[in-house]
């Protein structure tokens, strides 16, 4: 088989135990749409102070913020670790398989079920809560979650090389992520929290992805919405993940 | 004569300054079936995974296929499968599945369902890998081992854990491998595991190898001797025994036991005086030392005298 076919054949597999492992399907593509259904209903109409939207309009964007980084970073550095530690990638590393060919599979996958998030998250957003789907920003929203995407991919790789057994990681993923929501205004409106609470999130990507995102949506955004500034730094904690997953990232279980 | 499938000379390895192999030489040609046998910690799976391309090495020379597993490429890759020690397969795939994906890896991989037949697995085709049985998934295994249609196969302690209807099944399966022509390389510290399927063995015991051989000779000068024991009928002391047997048993709480070089004028002079006394010679069992005490006998001079794994 060619580079491409054996990535695509990675990819058909790799999609096929998504869908069909529950656990992952719930916590992945469920969880943020219940979150979105409590959050968008009991915020519906408060007005989110000095932003000017609706808490259904914030929502959309901030509930988008946590299926994307569920759909990667969670996704990857919660199944990689337990998948080297029962020796599946010592075995698949075994292989003619070209590890990159593994790789993009994975990374394939994680991308399929963001876009299916972004598709559900968007459509339940406008038919259920009225909020307009982006048309104008599109292109800085599409251009937004690409390299959302990507770098939280990174950054999945990146932890499940530094987790060390498989009990630990859905522990140290979701205690790194699961703060950093709060912090950065994806369940408390970013009104409430004070400002130093959110120039320490500004430190970390999930805050900036937010901002990129929410500026998409918000319907006081005038021009394309590309928020550059906020893309850089999450591009650049993207990048820092690479280079932690390639020096780190290893096929064989700890033992 | 064709060059060997694998060939090791003077291979070293050490951990953090200890040494856990410590200088062997392998040659296994194509088509045996070959089984490397020692104790946990003697230097097995290290040297079988650097065999394997999965460690690197601190001295010697090693050759499989051709190649320097230290720098394995996919043409390598596709001439060898595996079985290793701890694998587990992905619950949400069927057994066919499981071998479908791993076909997709090799530029000619054999046929699934043939495959599945291949190792006893054609009735769990469609079953889900996580209902199977341990004895099941061990046998997936070899099948994901098999699909690349590999000449090489790798398989480390494959009934480890097996009760023993399932390690006949298994066995029956690698005795198959034969028939296909394939070369193996199997480790295991079952003895009734090397006898029942190598053409040939080695016996690895603190680093070193200590015996190779056919599962018959291995043994050498061993294989001559013969165990003899018996309990002491009632009403004889030791000392009532004939010259050959009193000058060189062991008896203990009344069993009474010995080697010898030639069994029969021991056994003659045994059974004569009994039946002059007119005594029988309760327990008598006269019998070759196995390939299993053999490798007792092997591993226990050498034990202690190295760690690591």
């Amino acid at each position: 088989m060619s580079g491409v076919a054996l990535v695509l054949h990675q990819f058909r597999f790799d999609q096929k135990i998504f869908w069909r492992d529950r656990a992952a399907v719930f916590f992945t593509a469920l969880l943020p749409l219940i979150f979105l259904f409590i959050l968008a209903s009991v915020f519906a109409n408060a007005e989110i102070s000095g932003l000017d939207v609706e808490g259904a309009t914030y929502y959309v964007p901030a509930i988008l913020t946590l299926a994307v980084i569920s759909a990667t970073t969670v996704k990857l550095a919660t199944n990689l670790p337990a998948e080297r530690e029962a020796g599946q990638l010592k075995r698949v590393r075994g292989t003619p398989l070209p590890p990159a060919a593994f790789v993009a599979g994975r990374v394939g996958n994680s991308l399929v079920i963001t876009a299916v998030m972004v598709v559900l998250v968007s459509v339940i957003g406008a038919i259920v809560y009225g909020v307009t789907i982006p048309t104008e920003t599109m292109p800085a929203l599409l251009v937004t979650l690409v390299v959302g995407a990507f770098s939280f991919s990174c950054l999945g790789f990146a932890l499940a090389a530094v987790i060390p057994t498989e009990d630990a990681a859905p522990a140290v993923t979701n205690a790194t992520v699961l703060p950093l929501y709060f912090l950065s205004g994806v369940f408390i409106p970013e009104d409430e929290l004070p400002n130093g609470v959110l120039s320490f999130a500004d430190a970390f990507p999930i805050r900036h992805f937010f901002e990129a995102l929410f500026a998409a949506w918000d319907p006081n955004t005038t021009g394309s919405g590309f928020e550059l500034g906020h893309l850089a730094v999450v591009a650049a904690w993207g990048l820092f993940g690479l280079v932690v997953a390639i020096r780190f990232f290893r096929w064989e279980p700890r033992r | 004569m064709a060059p060997p499938v694998i060939s090791v000379k003077g291979l070293r390895k050490s951990y953090d300054g200890l040494e856990a192999v410590r200088g062997i030489d392998l040659e296994i040609g194509a088509g045996e079936i070959f089984a490397f046998l020692g104790p946990n910690g003697a230097g097995k799976t290290t040297t079988v995974e650097i065999l394997e391309g999965y460690r690197t090495r601190n001295a010697g020379d090693v050759s499989v296929l051709g190649v320097d597993p230290q720098r394995p490429d996919r043409a390598w890759r596709n001439r060898v499968g595996f079985v290793l020690q701890e694998s587990r397969l992905v619950p949400e795939l069927t057994a066919r599945e499981a071998v479908e994906q791993y076909a997709g890896y090799y530029s000619s991989p054999r046929d699934s369902d043939e495959t599945l037949n291949l190792v006893g697995l054609s009735g769990k085709a469609n079953a889900r890998t996580s209902t199977l049985s341990g004895g099941q998934q061990r046998r997936l295994d070899v099948a994901l081992a098999l699909i690349g249609d590999p000449e090489l196969l790798f398989l480390d302690e494959p009934t480890t854990g097996f009760d023993p209807s399932a390690r006949r099944q298994a066995w029956d399966v690698i005795g198959g491998l034969r028939d296909l022509g394939k070369t193996v390389f199997l480790t295991t510290h079952y003895m009734d595991e090397a006898q029942a399927l190598a053409d040939r063995v080695a016996i690895i015991s603190a680093g070193l190898i200590v015996a190779t051989g056919s599962p018959e000779d291995v043994g050498g000068d061993r294989e001559g001797r013969t165990e003899i024991s018996f309990r002491l009928p009632a009403g004889v002391r030791s000392p009532d025994l004939p010259e050959l047997v009193r000058s060189r048993a062991r008896i203990d709480a009344g069993a009474v036991s010995m080697t010898a070089e030639d069994p029969v004028p021991v056994l003659r002079d045994l059974t004569v005086w009994a039946s002059e006394r007119g005594v029988g010679l309760p327990e008598l069992q006269v019998r070759r030392p196995s390939l299993e005490d053999i490798y007792l006998e092997l591993t226990r001079q050498s034990d202690g005298a190295g760690e690591g794994s």
